[in-house]
This record gives structure tokens, C-alpha cells and sequence, in this order.
């Protein structure tokens, strides 16, 4: 459905020669169709080449302040003292606490949509809510957390606090993406299964699930990179913008980069702004390198399944 | 027997987890009512909706959303008049004039535009986009919610292009040789004929863009100001609904405190706002897709 135009017959191209005798209407319309082929091509473009300008700009700023020192200390009043350690190591840990509690979720409701929930009230309402919820901002998500992690269930401004705060953010994204690694599953491979005798459960474990790993795989990787990039939830569920120590477990107060980048964003002095590119600059290669690694699995997840 | 049992198991669970996306909703729901109706018992909703200042943080305090409101609204205009032509213009030339490996090979880079931490953008915004502007527009204040939203319509392009192009490559290609055949070019047929054929998806697409535009927080927290201000003039300081929470959570602000509930206040107005859009875009999607299908 997609490829609706892929095989479509070209559009005329009219040769110049031709114009001479063609009306001005003729003539003009031809104009027009040139020229927004060139617009397009600029619109096409001018979005990137304004991100690379900003990233270059970013990079003049902060390059030369990243060095073992600022990625090995702990924040300080001292602009050119302060380092990212805690900032790195509290993101790796959302991270990570992040996929623990989402992946597993989100693939078990993904499956339950797509192989076994049957045309009801209940799973269309379902259905109606995922797609509601990957709407809702991400700052009223934060006050979720605040309320149910922080307060309710005492988590305070715990990385579990955040972790579960953005799991629950991006739960919807894991959701939809399993959704569709699954319906890419080619039918003949269930078939096959049943006819072995397999059980449902089981051609969905050793089938299906094998099968769409590469899909479920992409859509983590590019969900947990925007649970990496996010700051408004963290901030209202009271992560702190400094903290002087590297967490060591789940139920630790900790920071992450974009908030230290917020914090040294938000300071009047010059350095702290230049410590915030050189932050930005490490948050920008974790977002490309997991993007990256989200593509590169995707083709080629999809030349194997053909 | 036991087979059975451990399939019926498994069910299930997967039903439990499915199920657990409506408790997240029901969670929120019944955080932001809660809080709020013991902030609407000490403040009037007639003078939430009417009041037109906002200062619950000061001596004298004022709780009116307007300023807020206008915040918002303001920078998610700007943010949509810079990704609409833009996102539109997108639209139309990979799905009717590119070719298909361009198409293929250009999407994933558009949507590096969205894929970048909104902090980032925020820096972009007050460190480079600001200062540019400053240059053209003289009286232009340090925070302002020209350049927030200028650089909020850019993130925000990939979600109008990649959405209304996938709603004009829906449409039927017996319309295009049609058109063709009639003797027009691209030009007219992508206008005349798919766009309006696709009005419905690119309609989703930017209620959407919309949506995202108005609960978007970093960007307007960094570059916008924290002035809440009734006023559409991009080029001063303002506050948008998002950016007070932000800045109440930065706080001190005593837990149970009047000050405290004005968040859930302001986050259940974002979310009235958010939710609408989703809802009417997701019918829309709906009715769209049966046209088609």
C-alpha cells in the first residue's frame, strides 16, 4: 500500500525543445512544476542543515572541553572543576532499570493484541487507550510518577522512581513497535508450527517471537534513546540537579545528563554554558549511536524476513 | 490437561499487562482530578478561566490559567507556522516527485530531527537562534518565544512530513493517471487532486504536530522565559503551562500547599487540551483509513 507510486508510470516530462510551441499556460505550468521540484528538495534538506549547523556551532563550543577529567568527575561549583560522572552513570542506570521493567511489558501486551485479543468492547477500548496514552506529554507522565512512585509507593526521587515514571512513557511506543514487528511474521511459519503440533503459547515462543525479535528489538532501542534524551518527568518527579555522588543502587537519589545539561543551561556564567555543549555533545552521540544501531537492525531485519 | 492450563497461564498474563496501559491512564486521571478539585475548593474556577494574572508564587497571588494559555498557544503557532509548509512541502515531494530509493534513504534522516533530546534544542534555541535573531530584530528580549518556537517547529517537521506523506501515498495511483492523462503536471495533481484526497491524514498529521507542540516542555523552559504574561507578542518573555511545572518542581514549593496544587491545575488543563487532539485525530484516522481500505 505504501508503494503506491513506486511502479507508477512517470509523470511527462516535457522536452524544452517542445515548449516553443506549446501555449504560455502550457509553458507556465511547466515552470512551476520545475520549480517546486527545487523547493522540495530545499525543504527536504534545510531541517538537516539547520541541526548541523547547530551541532557544529555546539562542537566549536564544547569539543575542547571534553577529556577523561570531565567525564571521570563529580560536578562543582567550579565550572572548569565539574565533570559528568554522575550524569552519565545515573542515565546508564535509567537506562538500563528503564528496559527491564518496559521490555518485558510492553512485548507481553504487544503479543496479547496481535495473537490473541479478539474483536470485543474491552480490547478496542484497549486499543483506543495505547493510542491516547503515546500522546499524553511527557511532563504529565512526571506528575504520574511524582504522585504514584514518588509518594504512593515511597520510591522518593529514586532512580526506580524515574525508571518506572519512563517506562510507562514509552511502554505505548514498545507496544505498537512489537505490534507491527508481529503482523510482519509471515503466516506460513505459524502453520507450519501448528502442524507440528505445537501449542499457541509454544509457536508464539519459538515462532513468532524469534521471528519479530529483530522489529521488537528497533522499537526498544529507539523508545529507551528518547527515555535517555527526556528531562521534563525527571525534573517534576524531584531528580536533582546536583549530586555529588555516583548511585550505586535503585533506591538512590540520582541526576541524568539532560538534567545537568538543563542545570548548566539555566547558570549566567560562560563556562557552565560551555560545560552544558560539551555535555550536549556526549548526550548527542548516545542519541545517534542508538538510532544508528536502531536502523542498522531494522534492514536488516527486514532483508531476512523476505 | 496441563498444557491447557499452563496456555490458559499465559493468556493470562498477557492480558494483565495489555490491561495495565488503561490502569496508567486511570493513574493519571485520578492523580490530576484528585489534586485538582482540592485546588478548585480554595481557588474559583471562575477565576481560573478569568483572572488574568498568574502568580501563585508571589505575595499576592493570582491564579488565572490565561497567561499560561496564551503562552502555550503562542509558541505552538509559531512552532506550527515553521513545520507546516515545510513538513507539507516535504510531503508532496518525496511521495510525488522523488524517487523511491530517495524517499527510502531520506526518511530515517528526517526523523533524526525528532529523535534529538529537546533539551539540545532548547540550548540551539537560546544559544544560537536567540542571538541570530537579536541581530535582525533589535528590540527582541533574551528569552522569547519567537526562537522557542521556531525551533520547536523544526523538531516537529518530521512528524508532518512522514505522517502526510504516508496519507498521499494512500492514495489510489488510478487518480494520478487520471490527472495525468488530463495533460497536468505533478504540480497541479499534487494539489489539486492528492492533496485534497489526503486531507484527512495530513489533517491527522498536524493535529498531532499540534498536540506535541503544546505538551512540549524543555525547548519553551529554557529559551521562553518564566514570565507569564498575557500578551502575543513573540518577542518578549513568557510562560507557557508546561514551563511553570517545571519551574514549581524546581522550587521549594511546601508539599500540600495551595502553591503545590496549582501543578495538577495546570497539568489537567494541558491535558484536556492534549487529549481533544488525540481523540479527534485518532477518529479522523479512523474514518480515513475505511476510505481507503
Amino acid at each position: 500500500m505504501n508503494n503506491a507510486t513506486d511502479t507508477l508510470i512517470p509523470a511527462p516530462r516535457t522536452r524544452v525543445t517542445d515548449l516553443t510551441q506549446r501555449s504560455h499556460t502550457a509553458r507556465r505550468n511547466h515552470l512551476i512544476d520545475q520549480t517546486f521540484k527545487y523547493l522540495g528538495v530545499a525543504a527536504t534538506f534545510i531541517g538537516l542543515i539547520v541541526l548541523a549547523y547547530f551541532i557544529i556551532d555546539i562542537a566549536i563550543d564544547g569539543i575542547g572541553r571534553i577529556d577523561w577529567d570531565f567525564l571521570t568527575s563529580l560536578p562543582s561549583r567550579k565550572a572548569e572543576k565539574a565533570g559528568i560522572l554522575p550524569a552519565w552513570a545515573g542515565s546508564a542506570w535509567i537506562l538500563a532499570l528503564t528496559a527491564i521493567i518496559s521490555l518485558p511489558l510492553g512485548v507481553a501486551a504487544g503479543v496479547y493484541f496481535e495473537e490473541y485479543a479478539k474483536e470485543s468492547r474491552m480490547n478496542h477500548l484497549l486499543e483506543v487507550n495505547i493510542a491516547n496514552l503515546a500522546g499524553v506529554p511527557s511532563i504529565i507522565y512526571g506528575i504520574l510518577g511524582l504522585e504514584v512512585f514518588g509518594r504512593l509507593m515511597g520510591f522518593g526521587e529514586s532512580l526506580l522512581a524515574g525508571a518506572f515514571t519512563l517506562a510507562l512513557l514509552i511502554l505505548p511506543i514498545i507496544i505498537v513497535a512489537t505490534r507491527e514487528a508481529i503482523k510482519a511474521v509471515p503466516s506460513t511459519l505459524r502453520e507450519a508450527s501448528y502442524g507440528l503440533g505445537a501449542t499457541k503459547w509454544q509457536t508464539i515462543k519459538w515462532q513468532v517471537l524469534p521471528a519479530a525479535s529483530g522489529g521488537i528489538l528497533t522499537g526498544t532501542i529507539l523508545s529507551l534513546s528518547r527515555a535517555v534524551g527526556e528531562t521534563a518527568p525527571l525534573i517534576v518527579i524531584g531528580a536533582l540537579a546536583y549530586v555529588p555522588f555516583v548511585p550505586s543502587g535503585p533506591m538512590d537519589q540520582f541526576t541524568v545528563l539532560p538534567m545537568q545539561i538543563f542545570n548548566w543551561t539555566s547558570r549566567p556564567q560562560a563556562a557552565f554554558l560551555t560545560n552544558a555543549a560539551a555535555a550536549i555533545i556526549v548526550l548527542l552521540l548516545i542519541t545517534f549511536i542508538m538510532n544508528g544501531i536502531a536502523i542498522y537492525l531494522r534492514n536488516r531485519w527486514q532483508k531476512n524476513l523476505k | 490437561m496441563s498444557k491447557k492450563i499452563t496456555e490458559r497461564f499465559i493468556e493470562g498474563g498477557l492480558k494483565l499487562s495489555a490491561s495495565l496501559t488503561i490502569l496508567t491512564t486511570i493513574g493519571i486521571l485520578w492523580v490530576l482530578l484528585s489534586e485538582s478539585f482540592i485546588f478548585f475548593e480554595e481557588v474559583s474556577i471562575v477565576e481560573f478561566f478569568t483572572e488574568t494574572r498568574w502568580t501563585p508564587l508571589f505575595e499576592s497571588k493570582h491564579f488565572g490559567i490565561m497567561p499560561l494559555l496564551t503562552g502555550t498557544l503562542l509558541t505552538t503557532a509559531i512552532a506550527i507556522a515553521v513545520a507546516l509548509p515545510v513538513g507539507l512541502t516535504i510531503a508532496v515531494y518525496l511521495s510525488e516527485y522523488a524517487r523511491p530509493g530517495f524517499r527510502k534513504s531520506v526518511k530515517p534522516m528526517l526523523d533524526i530531527l525528532a529523535a534529538v533530546p529537546t533539551v539540545v534544542y532548547g540550548y540551539f534555541a537560546l544559544m544560537t537562534v536567540t542571538p541570530a535573531l537579536q541581530a535582525i530584530i533589535p528590540g527582541l528580549s533574551g528569552f522569547n518565544s519567537l526562537s522557542a518556537g521556531i525551533v520547536m517547529g523544526i523538531m516537529i517537521i518530521p512528524l508532518i512530513s512522514s505522517m502526510s506523506e504516508d496519507a498521499m501515498q494512500a492514495v489510489p495511483r488510478s487518480l494520478r493517471e487520471a490527472s495525468f492523462g488530463m495533460g497536468a503536471t505533478r504540480f497541479q495533481t499534487s494539489f489539486k487532486v492528492i492533496m485534497p484526497a489526503a486531507f484527512s491524514g495530513i489533517v491527522v498529521s498536524v493535529i498531532l504536530a499540534i498536540s506535541r507542540a503544546i505538551g512540549e516542555t524543555m525547548i519553551v523552559a529554557i529559551a521562553a522565559g518564566q514570565q507569564p504574561r498575557l500578551t502575543f507578542d513573540p518577542t518578549v518573555a513568557i510562560e507557557t503551562i508546561t514551563t511553570y511545572i517545571v519551574q514549581v518542581s524546581l522550587g521549594d514549593v511546601a508539599h500540600g500547599s495551595v502553591e503545590y496544587r496549582t501543578i495538577f491545575a495546570a497539568g489537567i488543563t494541558l491535558f484536556v487540551f492534549t487529549f481533544a487532539l488525540n481523540t479527534i485525530s485518532f477518529w479522523l484516522k479512523k474514518r480515513f483509513r475505511e476510505n481507503y481500505e
